[in-house]
Formats: structure tokens, C-alpha cells, sequence
């Protein structure tokens, strides 16, 4: 089996369960994607030459050492960077295409983020912190606030809407960045290493958060080191030198 | 985002570095209520100026002796020659041949001693006709001023001005007051005894100084037995009062060709000259305006370091920002949004900045005047102006900063650690 071949290879029969009633959209698709950074007089090849679909509703998980492109390959995917070369299309849309502007709203609009430094504004309740998204979305006062106390209340925070980060545990400024990834209602979710930062007992929390959001349906790509983080996902993606090494199923 | 959600946050992002934000907003303080401030005192000196030269009286064009223009390159200081008489007062005040010219007060002074029983003081002797009073713009507030007949018969009669009034007398108008009255009191002026008939009213200083230490006498009296020059009938300044000030430049013609006729001269040897109280007006506010311009180029460079004060606040803001841009871009700002937060910071600095240094602007320019003694105008315009200003410098110093914000890439915001 050659590799394309075994990324393609994401179908119902390889994991045992009954085929979908309808063929599921592909969402993220990759194709001979590179990224070269260029520091100084060096050239560093951070993703070299990647091919990787991703169906609507999947959930895969990125593993690999440090340094070997996984956060750039994230950054990618969120469309938070460009390819140097390859092409990227979410949704059936080429990324390449897309200025600026519609790149932040695409990032607004199918995209929530999870980072591994929670990435909160400091100055802001929890509850405003949910609602950035929707205010760059231009989502009315009232409506905003609304939607942002149920995000809150889906991850357990109810009651803490008006606690500033810095009087939030670690597990729980990790639960408001995922309330803050689910509060626009995105297809897909992109988390960094979301429990590198994390207790056992917080990153059970947050993968419990990750389950529910992939069994309503959501896409979840999650970069991380950690073994029963991967036994959670469909797919495990691993990457070795900026290319993709392994897929398991 | 809306207008509203961006204020907001702007609001909180100045809150949040709120000794910085207020250090910022002092700069701009401090550069709009020094700009106010000076050009306030500016306009306030000119409007005095103005004020006081108006007060010489309407329509008013004095004529001096001595050549403004000499052909000889010769120049007397002004007044230094005596050339005007009474006779030539007597021309110019004929309807016929100046029919724009209304008034005619030819004037001599001269600084005297006055005694009034033990009281003695210095004042300016001014002997004139009963013209001077309109055509000087001046009243009398008791009393009354001396006539023609008087002037004729050489009456031996003065009237005072209130500060001469009250140095002799101790006591001004309304003498009633417990002291006496000075109307009807003999004083002695330069040697000769003559009687008060009355008081001008308070005027007040101009660029001539104190208008009210004066005693003023007829013409005739005061030449023969004040005056040291050897013609009787020489004055020092003809003061002439116009029709109206739209026949204004039209009596300056009467005066001027009536007087190089009747002195038997051409204009390249004229022996007097003749300025309108307007061209004093306008040689007095221009150097008042040149101080007021200087003072406020010093003033507008404070506000323009208050500018760079914003501009190198918003430069450390958002390199301290990376972070919070990088991330406000991956939730979906895009670059003109996160443009619009940095300007909007940046203006919310300029503008609070203005508002505090209007206030303070218009509490100098309530104190201020009582403790220096000089007026302080502020006009709504010039108070609409330095928020304006305030305003346009906040948004000035936010552009290159706030580009800077928009342009940086989330990516690199959001690694750098
Ligand atoms: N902005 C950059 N400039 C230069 N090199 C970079 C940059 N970002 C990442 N790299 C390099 O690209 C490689 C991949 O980095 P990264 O994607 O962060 O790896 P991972 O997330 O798997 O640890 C590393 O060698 C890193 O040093
Ligand atoms: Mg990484």
C-alpha cells in the first residue's frame, strides 16, 4: 500500500462500521503542500511535500516529534499561513486565492482555535473572551452575549462567565478557549497540543469536550504527543521532517 | 465589528495601561492649553491694543509735523519741527474746501508741574479748542469743558483728567464724597493760576499712555503763558475727525492737499504728515500679531512632541500587542479592523488630551488675566480648533502604528513567545 493510497484510505470498510447513508464532503484537502521558511541565509523546509484529505466529521490526530512541522502544517490548515507551494482547498476552495480579508473570514466563520498556550486576553472576563469571535462577525449585543453564556455553559463555566483569566485554573482557560472555538459554530476545530499544558485530570476534561464536539458532528484536527489522545481520534496522522510518515487508522 | 464594540475596546486597551494612557493624554494637555493660552494672550493683547487706539476717537487722522518723506534724506523726528499753527487748522476745518473733514482740534502739550494748595503733581498741559472732546471721543463726567468764547479771551480755565483730579484733590468725580470738589478749585500749572471748570470721564490707558492725567486748557491760554515756543499760534498735532469712516481716505486727501497748499510745498517736500488711527491700529497689531505667532510656534512644537509622545506610545503598544493582534486575527479580524482598533486608540488619546486642554485652556484663561494683568481671548472657534487639532494629531500618530498592527501576519504575532 503506498501512501497517498493509505490517506485516501479513510473509508467506512477500514473501520469496521456501517458506510454513511450520504458520501461525506471533503472538507480539508492538501495536495503537494510545502512550506519553506527562509531565516536569514537558510532555507528551512518546515513541511515538505504534504497530501492529506480530511472528510467532514472526521477526527485526526497529528503526532510527531518536535520540530517536525506539525504546528506549521496547523497553521496551514487554519489558513493562518500560505503554502510556499501545493495546493490547499477548504471546502472545495482554494485557499490560494483568497486575500486577506476573506482569509480572516474564512478563520472567523469554519474555524475554531485551540491553542496550547490558551492564547486568552488577559484583560477580558471569560465571557468576552468567547464573544471576540462573534464580534468580529459583526453578531448583534444581546444575541452575542447569549450565544457566548451557552458556549460557556456547554464546557462547564456557567459559572464563572465573569472570572479574568488569571483566576481561572489551567483546565478551565483551556475549557473557555474551546467555548470560544465552538461559539461560531465552526466545521472545523484545530487544537495545538491543547493538553500540553494540562493535569491529567483537566486534559480528561477537555478530551471529554473534544468527543462530545466530534460526535455532534464537527471536524477536529488536534496535534498531540500523548498516546490516549490519539486513541481518541479516527485517524493518527504522524510526522517525521515536515512529511507525514504514518497513517494509522 | 461596530464603531461601538471598537471604542469599547479601545477603551479597555487604554484602561488596561491606564499611568501610560494618562502620561500620553498629559503631552497633548499640556501642548493644546499652551497653544490656547499664548494665542489667546495674543488675541487678548490685540483686542486691547485695538481698543485703545479706538479710543482716540472715530474717524480719526492726526496730522504731526515734520517730513515722513524727505527728499533731502534729512529726517526730523516727528514733531521736532513746528509747522502747524492754528491758521492751518483754520483751512482745514473750511466745509467748502473739505467738505469730508467734520472736526478740527489742533493741539499743543507739553509736561508741567500742577499745584493745587500743598497737593503738587506732574501732568501732560494740552492746550486745544472745544473740538477736542468729539473729536477725541472723550465727555466730561462734571463740570463742563471750556468754549470758543473762552478760547477767544484766553480764559484762564482747565479741565482735569480723573487722575490729575485725584492726585491734586484726592478725590475724583462726584467729589461730593466727603471731599471737596474739584470744579471751581484754583490750581497753579506752570506758574499760572487757573480755575478748574470741570472733569473728563475715565478712559483708561492706551498705547499713549494714562488717558485720564491730563489737564487740558484753551488753545490761546496755553500759548501765551505756557507755551516756550516763539510762535503763538504753533501747535504740536491737528487731530481731525472725519465725516464717517467710509469718507475716511477722502478727508486724508483734503487734509494732505490742503496743507501742502497752504504750506506752499510738494508732496516730495512735505513738511507735516498725516496717519489715520487705522494705519496705527494695523502698525500696533502687527507687532503684536508677529509676537503672537512666535509664541505660538513654541506652543504648537510642545503639542507637536505630545504627538510623538501618542505616535511612540501606539509603537510600544503594538509591539507589546504581537500576541493579542495574532490572535484577534486567527478569531477573524481582518487588517482594516485591527487598523481601525490602533486609530481609534490612538485618537481616544488625542482627543481626551484635547478635551482636558481646553479645560485647563479655558480655567487659565479665566485666572490667568487677574494675576499678569493682561486680557486672555479664547473664541469658540479657537476652542473648536485645538479639538479639532487634538483630534487630527491623535489619528496622525495612530496611522503609521496602526498600519504596522494591520500588516503583521497572525502568524507571526501569534508564535512570537
Ligand atoms: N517562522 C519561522 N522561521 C523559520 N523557521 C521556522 C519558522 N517556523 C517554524 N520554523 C521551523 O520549521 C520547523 C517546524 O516547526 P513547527 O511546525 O513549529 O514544528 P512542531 O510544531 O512539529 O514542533 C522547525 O524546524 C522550526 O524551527
Ligand atoms: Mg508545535
Amino acid at each position: 500500500m503506498t501512501l497517498p493510497e493509505a490517506i485516501f484510505g479513510d473509508q467506512p470498510a477500514y473501520q469496521g462500521v456501517a458506510p454513511d447513508p450520504e458520501p461525506r464532503e471533503v472538507l480539508l484537502d492538501l495536495r503537494g503542500v510545502r512550506k519553506t521558511y527562509q531565516s536569514g541565509s537558510l532555507q528551512v523546509d518546515a513541511v515538505r511535500g504534504i497530501d492529506l484529505q480530511v472528510l467532514a466529521g472526521d477526527y485526526v490526530a497529528i503526532m510527531g516529534p518536535s520540530g517536525s512541522g506539525k504546528s506549521t502544517l496547523m497553521h496551514i490548515i487554519g489558513c493562518l499561513d500560505v503554502p510556499t507551494a501545493g495546493s490547499y482547498r477548504l471546502a472545495g476552495v482554494d485557499v490560494a486565492g483568497m486575500g486577506e480579508q476573506e482569509l480572516a473570514h474564512v478563520r472567523n466563520q469554519r474555524i475554531g482555535f485551540v491553542f496550547q498556550s490558551f492564547n486568552l486576553l488577559p484583560g477580558l472576563t471569560a465571557q468576552r473572551n468567547v464573544e471576540l469571535p462573534l464580534v468580529y462577525a459583526g453578531v448583534s449585543g444581546p444575541e452575542r452575549r447569549a450565544r457566548a453564556r451557552a458556549a460557556l455553559d456547554r464546557v462547564g463555566l456557567a459559572d464563572r462567565v465573569d472570572h479574568r483569566p488569571n483566576e481561572l485554573s489551567g483546565g478551565q482557560q483551556q475549557r473557555v478557549s474551546v467555548a470560544r472555538a465552538l461559539v461560531t459554530e465552526p466545521d472545523l476545530i484545530l487544537a495545538d497540543e491543547p493538553t500540553g499544558n494540562l493535569d491529567s485530570a483537566s486534559t480528561a476534561e477537555v478530551l471529554a469536550l473534544f468527543g462530545d464536539l466530534h460526535d455532534q458532528g464537527r471536524t477536529i484536527v488536534i496535534i498531540t504527543h500523548e498516546h490516549d489522545v490519539a486513541d481518541q481520534a479516527r485517524r493518527v496522522v504522524v510526522m517525521r521532517d515536515g512529511a507525514i510518515s504514518e497513517v494509522r487508522v | 465589528m461596530s464603531w461601538l464594540e471598537t471604542v469599547r475596546t479601545a477603551y479597555g486597551a487604554l484602561r488596561t495601561r491606564r499611568m501610560r494612557s494618562l502620561l500620553t493624554v498629559l503631552g497633548i494637555l499640556i501642548g493644546i492649553a499652551a497653544v490656547m493660552l499664548t494665542v489667546g494672550l495674543g488675541q487678548g493683547a490685540q483686542s486691547k491694543v485695538t481698543d485703545q487706539i479706538n479710543k482716540l476717537g472715530s474717524n480719526l487722522l492726526i496730522v504731526t509735523p515734520g517730513s515722513a518723506t524727505s527728499s533731502a534724506g534729512v529726517r526730523g523726528g516727528r514733531g521736532t519741527a513746528t509747522t502747524l499753527t492754528m491758521d492751518d487748522a483754520a483751512v482745514l476745518a473750511d466745509p467748502v474746501a473739505a467738505p469730508d473733514i467734520a472736526r478740527v482740534a489742533p493741539t499743543s502739550q507739553s509736561s508741567l508741574s500742577v499745584l493745587a494748595g500743598t497737593a503738587n503733581w506732574t501732568t501732560t498741559a494740552v492746550g486745544t479748542t472745544p473740538e477736542w472732546v468729539q473729536v477725541r471721543a472723550r465727555s466730561v463726567s462734571e463740570g463742563r469743558f471750556f468754549t470758543a468764547a473762552e478760547v477767544a479771551a484766553e480764559s484762564p480755565v482747565v479741565v482735569l483728567g480723573q487722575t490729575t483730579a485725584t492726585q491734586l484733590f484726592g478725590v475724583s468725580s462726584g467729589g461730593g464724597l466727603g471731599g471737596r470738589s474739584p470744579v471751581g478749585q484754583l490750581v497753579t500749572l506752570g506758574g499760572q493760576n487757573l480755575t478748574v471748570i470741570g472733569l473728563l470721564t475715565a478712559e483708561g490707558s492706551t498705547a499713549g499712555g494714562d488717558q485720564d492725567d491730563l489737564a487740558v486748557l484753551p488753545q490761546s491760554t496755553y500759548a501765551s503763558r505756557l507755551s516756550t515756543t516763539a510762535n503763538p499760534r504753533a501747535v504740536s498735532t491737528i487731530y481731525i475727525e472725519g465725516r464717517d469712516q467710509a469718507s475716511l481716505s477722502a478727508a486724508y486727501q483734503q487734509t494732505t492737499k490742503i496743507l501742502l497748499a497752504a504750506h506752499g510745498v510738494t508732496a516730495a517736500t512735505m513738511d507735516f504728515s498725516v496717519s489715520s488711527q487705522q494705519a496705527i491700529v494695523e502698525s500696533a497689531t502687527t507687532i503684536t500679531r508677529v509676537l503672537t505667532v512666535l509664541l505660538a510656534g513654541i506652543a504648537a512644537i510642545s503639542l507637536l512632541v505630545g504627538g510623538i509622545g501618542v505616535m511612540n506610545i501606539m509603537l510600544v503598544s503594538v509591539t507589546e500587542r504581537v500576541r493579542e493582534i495574532g490572535l484577534r486575527k486567527a478569531l477573524g479580524a481582518t487588517p482594516s479592523v485591527i487598523l481601525r482598533q490602533f486609530l481609534v486608540e490612538a485618537s481616544m488619546l488625542g482627543l481626551v488630551g484635547g478635551v482636558a486642554g481646553l479645560a485647563l485652556g479655558l480655567l487659565g484663561a479665566a485666572v490667568l488675566p487677574g494675576w499678569i494683568g493682561q486680557p486672555v481671548t479664547i473664541s469658540p472657534l479657537a476652542a473648536g480648533a485645538a479639538l479639532g487639532v487634538s483630534l487630527a494629531i491623535g489619528i496622525g500618530a495612530g496611522v503609521y502604528p496602526a498600519s504596522r498592527a494591520a500588516r503583521l501576519a497572525p502568524i507571526e504575532a501569534l508564535r512570537s513567545e
